[in-house]
């Protein structure tokens, strides 16, 4: 946000200064530099207020013994630290994330597939684009009872099943692998859209003019995705892996509604919400909350590190 | 700015925000007097409830117009909080969480003074309560619950006739063999977790203290180990793990649904649940909608004797408490005092009163029949309980662990009931060790 605003000041400038060469007032020089900080009032003040706040507060309390409500808390040093990184059963839990990458790389996959075949001239694709951004627009915590019902022993997909002739008599949700890999297919529904519209407007920024160059060499769909779509849209792929590491790394909503961490479907972050609110130990989970911050900040550099962000140049 | 001066700002503020945090101690120890001429009490007051039935329907407000023929010049307002525990802890850290509320199972006993006023002492109160020193922290009392609840089975009467089990079951094995009757001779689901919903599970704690017909069970697991053999909670969760085990819950646990089970069990889709008595209406309601008999929802205590007699516990459901900081200390004492005794709403829920001289509900006329021998637990370690209950991360009233417990029971989890009962209480005999050193 300040950049742009900056660049905006900066370019004003010369335009405004070429009919006067002489310097200007004194009080118009200050109001020039104070114009951008008065737009930038509300922005930033809600940005302080909403993110970074919680976040010093929450830095905060990690250092403390807080239970969340007592009027009396205890600065503790880095008690809650050593704690957290000596008890390793509370990043067992890691291991359910893996479930959420499998899904996002399935998901990405997907995305990309229909992203592209829609980009083409297909038969109701506006239509088409539509259900498949639908998803994400529903609240997360409806879509969660929604897969209730739809998971439940004898509900909407047994009955789906059962029109095609096989009765299964499976709890969707009933043990680990298969409680998880439910969530996880749920989560592919929901976040699939928003993948799928990404990919969609990188690929409609292309230039027209290079798929029509390169169906006159001859090439076929899949050496067009190859050749131009996918080096066209590296930089949004290589953005959207990166949401997608950090997503399931922080996987939280449709578990906690929909199963509560129960039968093994325990996420880091539910773990945490449950430490601070069902063990009221407040302090812990801050501490938790930030590891995961820093856990998620290393991935995403790490992953910055090994695809570099180059520039696109297809011509 | 550049990193370091975030850097610095984020330092600066943290040390700002932990000197800022909390509600401060000013208001600490106020008393909330119960006025003497009703006519001079005024105010506007807020209470605090998680009836949203009630509030919804109206019922509350039927209460506030006949206090108001009593205490005329007070408003009452009524809010009513879904995640009641939730969203009451956030508020609990400003000043205005209501005048009068429920007390939050979160709040620490000790810290009680700071949040609530105190409404008298309890050698006064206690000649008239009951249940007065769950909320007594140095000889005060800071809350008082308007309805008494029993833990126990409902059961579907018709069911468990056709099954042809028509004594209450004496011991957990009795127990276990009149389920499975049930399951061979009806078509009903012969006990129903509410695994998914959680909640549900952790009212099996209760079973505390009556299995072996004793008061002082909340300070033998202050002190020793919950799940030692024999212990009231081992009991308890072996007779849960037993009846999953053997397959006599409902097939799929972790979708059930707990709103829906209030009726399939008055219309004999499911025979039992344990819960406790402040479901019975509930249910009874349930009955009614669904079309079947409210008269076939039982109630039957747990399978355990001790000298011939069946035994169980009385406790207070939620506590109502004045904030401390009310400005209308004497009109939400006022609403209090007379919620409690006066409303019915004990009755209404057909529920124990919180009075001493009250007779006891109807629905439990089975019981006197029965000579079940009711006890009230002595709740003066409760608050050790909870702070064991809470460092160890156990969780004796949290669903968690009882989940775990259903999963291994149906093989979704691997490992042996006795490894998990003895891992729990490792875990709560060294907190005990800690925190006592």
């Amino acid at each position: 946000m300040t950049d742009t605003t900056a660049r905006l000041s900066v370019t004003k400038e010369p335009v405004r200064n070429t009919p006067a060469p002489a310097p200007a007032p004194r009080r118009a020089r200050v109001r020039r530099h104070l114009t951008p900080w008065i737009f930038l009032i509300a922005p930033l003040a809600l940005l302080i207020t909403f993110t970074y706040a919680p976040i010093v507060n929450m830095i905060a309390y990690s250092f403390t013994d807080w239970d969340g409500v007592s009027p009396e808390l205890h600065y503790t040093g880095v008690e809650n630290y050593t704690e957290l990184f000596t008890r390793s059963e509370l990043f067992e839990v890691f291991f359910v994330s893996g479930y959420y990458l499998v899904a996002s790389a399935i998901q990405i996959v997907a995305a990309l597939y229909f992203a592209t075949i829609l980009s083409f001239d297909v038969r109701f694709r506006n239509f088409f684009k539509g259900v498949l951004f639908f998803p994400y627009l529903i609240n997360g915590v409806a879509i969660g009872f929604v897969f209730l019902y739809f998971f439940q022993d004898g509900g909407t997909l047994d009955s789906v099943l059962a029109l095609f002739g096989y009765h299964s008599d499976h709890a969707w949700l009933g043990t680990p692998f298969s409680a998880n890999s439910s969530l996880a297919a749920v989560s592919i529904w929901r976040y699939l859209g928003l993948n799928f519209v990404l990919f969609l407007g990188a690929i409609q920024s292309i230039p027209g003019e290079l798929y029509e160059a390169a169906e006159l060499d001859g090439a076929n769909r899949w050496q067009q995705f190859r050749h131009i779509i996918a080096p066209g849209i590296r930089p949004v792929l290589t953005l959207t892996v990166i949401l997608s590491v950090s997503g399931s790394l922080s996987a939280f909503e449709i578990p906690y509604i929909m199963t509560g961490g129960a039968t093994g479907t325990e996420t880091f972050v539910i773990q945490t919400v449950k430490l601070a609110f069902q063990f009221n130990k407040t302090g812990l989970a801050s501490a938790a909350a930030l590891v995961l911050l820093l856990i998620i900040l290393l991935v995403t550099w790490l992953q910055r590190r090994l695809v570099p962000d180059d520039k696109v140049d297809l011509v | 700015m550049n990193r370091r001066h975030i850097l610095a700002l984020a330092v600066g503020s943290a040390l700002l925000a932990v000197g800022c945090t909390g509600t401060g101690g000013t208001s600490k120890g106020a008393a909330a007097e119960a006025p003497d001429d009703p006519a001079k009490v005024t105010g506007t007051i807020k209470v605090l409830t998680v009836r949203t039935d009630l509030v919804q329907d109206g019922t509350m407000d039927e209460y506030a117009a006949e206090f108001n023929k009593i205490y005329p010049k007070v408003k009452v307002k009524f809010e009513a909080l879904t995640n009641y525990e939730a969203e009451v802890k956030i508020r609990m850290n400003t000043e205005n969480y209501g005048d009068v509320l429920m007390i939050p199972g979160v709040i620490k006993k000790s810290d009680y003074p700071k949040f609530f006023a105190s409404l008298g002492t309890v050698a006064e109160r206690g000649e008239k309560y009951r249940f007065t020193d769950y909320t007594a922290v140095d000889g005060k009392v800071y809350g008082q619950t308007a309805d008494g609840v029993m833990p126990g089975f409902l059961y579907n009467k018709r069911v468990w006739q056709e099954a042809g089990v028509t004594d209450w079951p004496t011991t957990p094995d009795e127990f276990l063999a009149d389920l499975k009757a049930i399951k061979s001779r009806t078509d009903a689901i012969p006990y129903y977790t509410n695994f998914a919903a959680g909640w549900p599970l952790t009212s099996w704690t209760f079973v505390n203290g009556t299995v072996h017909c004793d008061p002082r069970a909340t300070t033998k697991i202050a002190e020793g180990n919950p799940w030692a053999a024999g212990a009231d909670l081992r009991v308890g969760d072996t007779l849960l793990y037993d009846i999953v085990h053997e397959g006599l819950a409902e097939k799929d646990p972790t979708t059930s649904n707990w709103e829906a089970s209030k009726g399939q069990l008055a219309k004999g889709q499911i025979a039992t649940q344990w819960l406790g008595t402040w479901a019975i209406i509930q249910f009874r309601d349930a009955a009614k909608k669904a079309g079947a008999d409210p008269d076939d929802i039982g109630f039957m205590p747990f399978p355990a004797q001790t000298g011939g007699t069946f035994c169980a516990t009385v406790g207070p459901d939620y506590n109502q408490a004045v904030n401390v900081h009310s400005k209308h200390k004497a009109a939400a004492r006022a609403w209090l005092d007379w919620f409690t005794e006066k409303s019915g709403y004990a009755d209404d829920n057909l529920a124990i009163s919180p009075l001493k001289d009250a007779p006891m509900p109807t629905v439990l006329k089975p019981y006197e029949e029965q000579g079940v021998k009711l006890i009230e637990l002595d709740d003066s370690k409760g608050a050790e309980v909870k702070a064991i209950d809470t460092e160890s991360e156990v969780g004796i009233n949290t669903p968690d662990y009882r989940q775990e417990l259903v999963d291994l029971a149906r093989g979704a989890k691997k490992g042996s009931l006795d490894d998990y009962l003895k891992s729990l209480g490792q875990k709560w005999t060294e907190t005990q060790k800690n925190m006592g050193s």
